[in-house]
């Protein structure tokens, strides 16, 4: 590995709040952190899936078609802590102008949409047979569902604009209108579930928990976290490589 | 800084009436829609008294999200937007009274259409009431937020289609308020909370979306 | 003071547009940026306007940045672009008048004033869709006779589309805008007259 890993005009080794903005130093720092990230992923998954599926007692209500859970409830979870994250990066993209953050904002996006995606899935599993129906518009799937569309917003314009930059910060201030709106989106549809005449329906609650399902649940979280972290930093290693292909520390590392 | 706010919804309203069919389509698109419907499910009247505050304000909405375009890309093309980002007075007074002279030409006219409609679906006085107030309150938020996604589309490929994909999300709690207080009028539980709901989600978005809209206006003159 | 800018940095894509543009224009002076096509010239002309913001360096006017004095900045500037910031649907001088380019407010009086002395005297009254290329030229740049208070023009190409005749008022028009204190920022293909310009060249540096 080559030079000074943090680089600040006077060449001091120095950390400061802006060190990993430069896109150089963010490139380095994310390589070191992706293996083990995946690591900690896979492991932390292989885990929790065989505490989950194996381990785990069966459900005297549910039965085994209960497992599904510890997928459906972590990506669930994870859709919404992406989207947080998202926004997070976004805002700190516009205020203080860093192209990284940005970056790392529409790195999240695919991720989160695919998380959503599958906790509409597993949802859908979980649904057919506990509900008999592949789909009910219970207040949380419908939620997932419209945070999807949020997702898909999100990056549909950002493809829509030609340059890069200038796409980052257009989504960015989507990210964040879609953030402040999400309360008062989740809200109206918890409502308008309850509203309605008729049997308040509900997709069915998670069984009480069992202290090994609760582990392979908390597992499958810290999986799809680590996951999550290292493939946005993997997308993000590769945006920073078309946005800055032609510069000097890239091509001394390529050579 | 008002008086030039003034001026700039006369000078939208001077525009709209000298292109009337900018502003007229997409009121025609709401009827048409209304019609539709009925030819799709059935005239069965009691069904179609019970869909229909749902269907008129996806109508609206739709229609809304057509008329967004003449928000902002008529003047982004001549070049009359980014004077306006050079003006002495805050952007966001002057994003405001665009959006008002918008209303003006596009929501207010759905709610003079909303008694036709009502008559199409078989909606009584009191359902044809609750409906209008909703719309009263809804119509001007649906052009708040429209601007936001009408903004950041700015300079983005994909047109229409876009700013749907954008706004849709965003416009679901508006949605469910206001098709909601009619049912809820209907059923006798009393539309007075969805009402004040829309009240306060109109008062957000008065005082919250200028900022968004003038930050992605900026972004799109980078 | 003056407008100053200092080390400005612009970059479009991978490509650095310019690097390292700095100046101070002082009350009485023109500056006329020159290069060829795609040298940045546009852009550095909307950057010292606030709309395109540089990847490095700062804009002042009267010592303060021009990012954190907005309103008061854009009270003392005229800037025409490429693109002329006319309705088409509205009559010239609706346009002037009624407008609301930049925050300007002019009476309908001034306004035709200021048309028929660039000799639009009878185009005041059509819409300016009807009018040509060189005619809405004119209706844009009618602008400078009407906002005495604005000091710092910055304009793109005001001599396009222009007529020789036009073009030679213009630039008695600018001359006379310096004489009296103004500044003045413009990029032209064509000698604009003003013997007193200094010059920027872009693109010579890297």
């Amino acid at each position: 590995m080559d030079q000074p890993y943090y680089s600040v005009s006077s060449g001091a080794r120095r950390l400061t709040l802006f060190t990993f903005a430069s896109p150089r130093n963010f490139y380095h720092l994310a390589g070191r952190l992706i293996p083990w990230f995946t690591a900690l992923g896979v492991l932390a998954g292989l885990a929790g899936l065989a505490i989950g599926l194996l381990v785990a007692p069966t459900d005297f209500q549910q039965g085994d078609a209960y497992r599904v859970i510890f997928v459906h409830v972590p990506a669930a979870w994870m859709s919404m802590l992406v989207y947080i994250a998202m926004a997070g990066w976004a805002a700190v993209g516009l205020a203080w102008r860093t192209g990284v953050s940005s970056i790392m904002a529409s790195a999240l996006a695919p991720t989160g949409a695919l998380f959503t995606f599958l906790a509409l899935w597993t949802g859908a599993l979980w649904g057919k047979p506990t509900w008999g129906a592949w789909w009910v518009w219970d207040a949380r799937l419908t939620s997932e569902l419209i945070l999807l569309f949020l997702y898909l917003g999100y990056m549909g314009l950002h493809a829509s604009i030609a340059d890069p930059r200038r796409a980052d910060r257009a989504a960015a201030v989507l990210a964040l209108v879609g953030a402040v709106n999400v309360p008062i989106i989740y809200f109206s549809v918890y409502w308008w579930n309850t509203l309605h005449q008729g049997p308040s329906v509900t997709l069915g609650n998670a069984p009480s928990m069992a202290p090994e399902m609760l582990a392979a649940m908390l597992l499958m979280v810290a999986a799809f976290w680590c996951y999550g972290i290292a493939v946005a930093l993997r997308r993000a290693r590769c945006i920073v490589l078309e946005l800055h292909g032609s510069a000097a520390w890239l091509r001394r590392r390529i050579k | 800084m008002l008086k030039m706010a003034r001026q700039l919804v006369q000078r939208d309203l001077l525009l709209a009436l000298r292109r009337r069919s900018d502003a007229l389509l997409p009121l025609a698109f709401f009827l048409v829609t209304t019609t539709l419907f009925p030819l799709a499910i059935g005239p069965d009247s009691i069904l179609l008294r019970s869909v229909a505050p749902g269907i008129v304000w996806v109508a609206a909405l739709l229609a809304s999200l057509l008329g967004l375009q003449r928000l902002f890309a008529d003047d982004h093309a001549d070049g009359s937007l980014e004077q306006m980002l050079l003006a002495p007075q805050p952007l966001e007074i002057l994003v405001l009274a665009k959006i008002l002279a918008h209303w003006l030409t596009s929501g207010l006219p759905l709610l003079l259409l909303a008694p036709l409609v009502a008559l199409q679906y078989g909606l009584d006085a009191q359902a044809l009431g609750v409906l209008w107030l909703g719309l009263l309150l809804g119509t001007p938020v649906l052009s708040l937020l429209g601007s936001i996604g009408a903004a950041l589309a700015l300079g983005a490929r994909g047109g229409s289609v876009l700013v749907a994909l954008i706004l849709m999300p965003l416009y679901i709690p508006l949605l469910i308020l206001g098709s909601s207080a009619v049912v809820a009028a209907g059923d006798g539980t009393g539309s007075a909370p969805h009402l004040m709901l829309l009240g306060a989600l109109l008062a957000g978005s008065l005082a919250a979306t200028p900022w968004a809209t003038v930050a992605a206006l900026r972004i799109a003159h980078e | 003071m003056g407008l100053s800018c200092h080390q400005l940095t612009c970059r479009r894509g991978r490509s650095t547009l310019f690097s390292g543009v700095s100046f101070v224009l002082q009350p009485g002076e023109a500056l006329w940026v020159q290069g060829r096509n795609g040298s940045g010239k546009t852009t550095l002309l909307r950057s010292l306007c606030g709309l395109a913001l540089p990847d490095r360096g700062a804009v002042h006017w009267e010592g303060k940045p021009i990012l954190a004095t907005r309103s008061d900045y854009h009270a003392h500037l005229l800037h025409i672009g490429h693109a002329d910031g006319l309705k088409q649907d509205l009559l010239a001088w609706e346009n002037l008048a009624l407008g609301g380019l930049s925050g300007s407010q002019s009476s309908r009086e001034d306004a035709e004033r200021a048309l028929a002395e660039l000799g639009l005297k009878a185009e005041a009254q059509r819409p300016v869709r009807l009018l040509s290329q060189g005619q809405r030229k004119r209706v844009a740049l009618a602008r400078m006779l009407l906002e005495p208070a604005r000091r710092l023009w910055i304009l793109d190409e005001p001599l396009a589309a222009l007529d020789q005749a036009t073009a030679a008022q213009v630039g008695g028009i600018l001359q006379a805008h310096c004489e009296r204190g103004g500044m003045l920022v413009l990029t032209t293909h064509q000698d604009p007259a003003l013997p007193g310009a200094r010059r920027l060249q872009l693109g010579a540096e890297c």
